[in-house]
């Protein structure tokens, strides 16, 4: 076991697999001598060389595209989009030929790639440096979609995702990567040393896609999380005193409806956080998820507090953010309802 | 495939020598010294918000020019005021260059409600259609494309405004970057594109991922363009080039693709020491810093030390105020956050 931050912990999950496989593949822009600019990929070059960790010209739909054929042909590539803000050029490439290739070659081709990147906001990046776009993922049938809450899940969920055989989205939330952080952000920041989940063993271990995490077993309202909002969930817990039990999604597709509706059957009560946009967010498809297997146990309608409708502001980052006071507002009105 | 060089130990790129004729070319004195001036501003503004990031008074990162004035101001100088640019995310100088006032422009950089954009854009997004400032853009590529539209809405509409659209080298390696040139080809359209060839992306030598050695330059023959390469420490030299560039597309000649080679003083953002760049390198271009040079100019054109003094304490005065205005604007209220996301004004879903 050792301590990390989210971002080491991401690398020794890279470097763990480049190790056991010698077709993992690692590309990007400024990651090799640069190592990342969040460091996530520190070192990996001088220990594995350019041919297998090396820096891509400024062009997604190039890398995503080179990462689809790499795939095909016998390579795991595990690829990095800087921002998930700059995605978008490489998105046609993800959408129309890697979530498809193995649908409509009767599984004769399929594309195991891995697409790292940082999302989400609270580091006041503005509209082109702190979107959380899942559910653009999400409605593609064909991509699995990622997003760990701690450097243990992360390390876990990505050498998961590494040996799993079809695309994989994989969200880093950026506000995580140094520490946990509950959205009160004028308190100092917290390091990952301390939490338990900065423990990390040192090797190989998995994490399973499609198991989600109760973060905080509780009585009163079902909680569904992931990413920074899980902080978020467990303070206004803590602020309220309202007893919640908070799950962790940790990945979005596959969903792990067993652990949603056992939760809803119990409390009765739901209420969904995301940092995305609310119109369209995963919220609506989680909330209509609760609904269709738990009518019966609903005794509040379900509430979701999420990110405004807007792009995300510049200077209003704080009031655009689902923080502890908003979260417990809408815990108050389901208790109450 | 071997690692090609240690981590900043790659080969220096050092700047040419500055054209000695370009003292000759003909460009009027007051032009000059506009340029001069045009270049101070940048200077000092980006200076000050240097500090006031120093002072944790910026609101998120940012991207400075400095060292790269002379391409913004020489281009800048040779458009006509109702023509439009589009800037990058390093865009402080793109929009002085068109005579955007300073006050507004650091108010946004702080996230005030008096900033260019009430604190909506930031650094990143400064746009002023009033100045034909037609937007800054943090997504690489993007405004090439957009450019050709509104180059193309001129061409429609007959009048004869032409569209600059600025660019990094990185940019070039993008299909955006492509896409836009053939465009712009195909069509004959009045634009006029300028590459700021600083020779790195953001940690990355441009040359360890580019296949050809002049980014931007080496491209445009592929759409039946000039290659043009200037000397981007040079404001006379950009001038020159920019002004030949824009005459064409005022006339119907159709788009130019214009490389200035340039280098940045700093790192990419503000939380960059430019570690990954040769010592020797940065020190070359220090060196070749194109204000110091531009001032030595004038002295020899017979401009005197006492002028230049003067435009400089001027311009001084000037950021002074800009900051004393940026510092006095009030935070944006919440709901300010709310507006403008549909053409009713508002943020909830029409219906
Ligand atoms: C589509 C896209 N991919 C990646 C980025 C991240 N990014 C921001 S600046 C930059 C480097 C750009 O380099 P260059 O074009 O040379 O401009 P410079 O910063 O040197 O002025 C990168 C990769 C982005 N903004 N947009
Ligand atoms: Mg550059």
């Amino acid at each position: 076991m050792t301590t990390m931050a989210m971002n080491a912990a991401i690398r020794s999950a890279i470097d763990v697999m480049m190790e056991r496989d010698d077709n993992v593949v690692v590309f990007g822009e400024d990651i090799g001598y640069f190592g990342g600019v969040f460091r996530c990929t520190e070192g990996l070059q001088a220990k594995y060389g350019s041919e297998r960790v090396f820096d891509a010209p400024i062009a997604e739909g190039g890398i995503v595209g080179a990462a689809v054929g790499m795939g095909a042909y016998g390579l795991r590539p595990v690829i990095e989009i800087q921002f998930a803000d700059y995605v978008y050029p490489g998105l046609d490439q993800l959408i129309s030929e890697a979530a498809r290739l193995r649908y409509r070659s009767s599984a004769e081709f399929t594309a195991p790639l891995t697409v790292r990147m940082p999302c989400g906001g609270g580091i006041h990046g503005g509209q082109t440096h702190s979107q959380s776009p899942e559910s653009l993922f999400t409605h593609v049938c064909g991509l699995i979609t990622v997003i760990p809450s701690n450097p243990y899940d992360a390390k876990g969920l990505l050498i998961a995702s590494i040996e799993d055989d079809d695309p994989v989205i994989f969200l880093e939330p950026k506000r995580l990567y140094n520490g946990p952080f509950d959205g009160h952000h004028d308190k100092p920041v917290v390091p990952w040393a301390g939490h338990p989940l900065g423990e990390v063993p040192d090797g190989y271990y998995r994490v399973e896609l499609g198991s989600a995490a109760i973060r905080r077993p509780g009585d009163d309202l079902t909680v569904l999380a992931y990413g920074t909002m899980v902080y978020v969930a467990e303070a206004a817990a803590e602020e309220t005193g309202i007893d919640a039990e908070i799950i962790d999604l940790r990945t979005l597709l596959p969903l792990d409806t067993d652990t949603i509706e056992a939760s809803v059957a119990k409390t009765g009560r739901c209420v969904i956080v995301h940092e995305a946009t609310r119109t369209s967010g995963f919220g609506a498809e989680l909330s209509a998820t609760v609904q269709e297997l738990c009518f019966y146990h609903l005794e509040a309608p379900i509430e979701r507090v999420t990110g405004w409708d807007t792009p995300y502001p510049h200077a209003q980052e704080w009031d655009y953010f689902p923080g502890p006071a908003r979260v417990g507002a809408a815990y108050r009105r389901v208790i109450a309802a | 495939m071997q690692i090609p060089h240690e981590y900043g130990a790659h080969e220096a790129r050092l700047p040419e020598p500055v054209d000695p004729n370009m003292i000759n070319a003909p460009i009027p004195l007051g032009t000059r010294l506009d340029l001069y001036r045009l270049q101070q501003q940048m200077r000092q503004f980006e200076k000050r918000a240097y500090d006031l990031f120093l002072q944790n008074l910026v609101k998120g990162t940012s991207h400075l020019s400095i060292g790269m004035e002379a391409i913004a101001a020489g281009v800048g100088q040779a458009m006509r005021a109702d023509d439009y640019t589009f800037a990058t995310y390093r865009g402080h100088a793109h929009t002085l260059a068109r005579g955007v006032p300073m006050g507004p422009v650091l108010a946004e950089l702080l996230g005030r409600s008096n900033g260019l954009l009430a604190g909506k854009g930031g650094s990143m997004h400064l746009t002023s259609v009033e100045r034909g400032v037609m937007g800054s853009y943090a997504i690489i590529g993007a405004q090439l494309c957009i450019a050709c539209g509104s180059a193309w809405s001129a061409q429609f509409r007959g009048t004869d405004q032409i569209t600059v659209a600025f660019m990094g080298d990185g940019a070039t390696n993008i299909g955006a970057f492509h896409e836009a040139l053939n465009f712009a080809a195909v069509f004959r359209l009045p634009v006029v594109f300028v590459c700021e060839n600083n020779l790195y992306m953001e940690y990355t030598s441009i040359f360890d991922v580019t296949a050809v050695e002049h980014p931007a330059a080496d491209r445009a023959s592929a759409y039946g363009l000039d290659r043009i390469v200037v000397d981007g420490n040079d404001a006379d030299a950009v001038y020159m080039a920019a002004s030949s560039a824009i005459s064409k597309a005022r006339q119907g000649g159709g788009p130019s693709l214009i490389e200035a080679t340039t280098y940045r003083h700093g790192g990419h953002s503000r939380a960059d020491p430019g570690k990954y760049r040769p010592d020797g390198e940065v020190a070359a271009w220090l060196d070749r810093d194109p204000i110091p040079m531009y001032h030595q100019r004038l002295l020899t054109l017979g401009v005197s030390e006492a002028d230049l003094d003067q435009v400089q304490r001027d311009v001084a005065d000037e950021v002074e105020a800009a900051t004393v205005f940026a510092k006095g604007g009030a935070p944006p209220q919440a709901d300010t956050a709310l507006t403008d996301v549909w053409a009713d004004g508002g943020s909830s879903w029409r219906n």
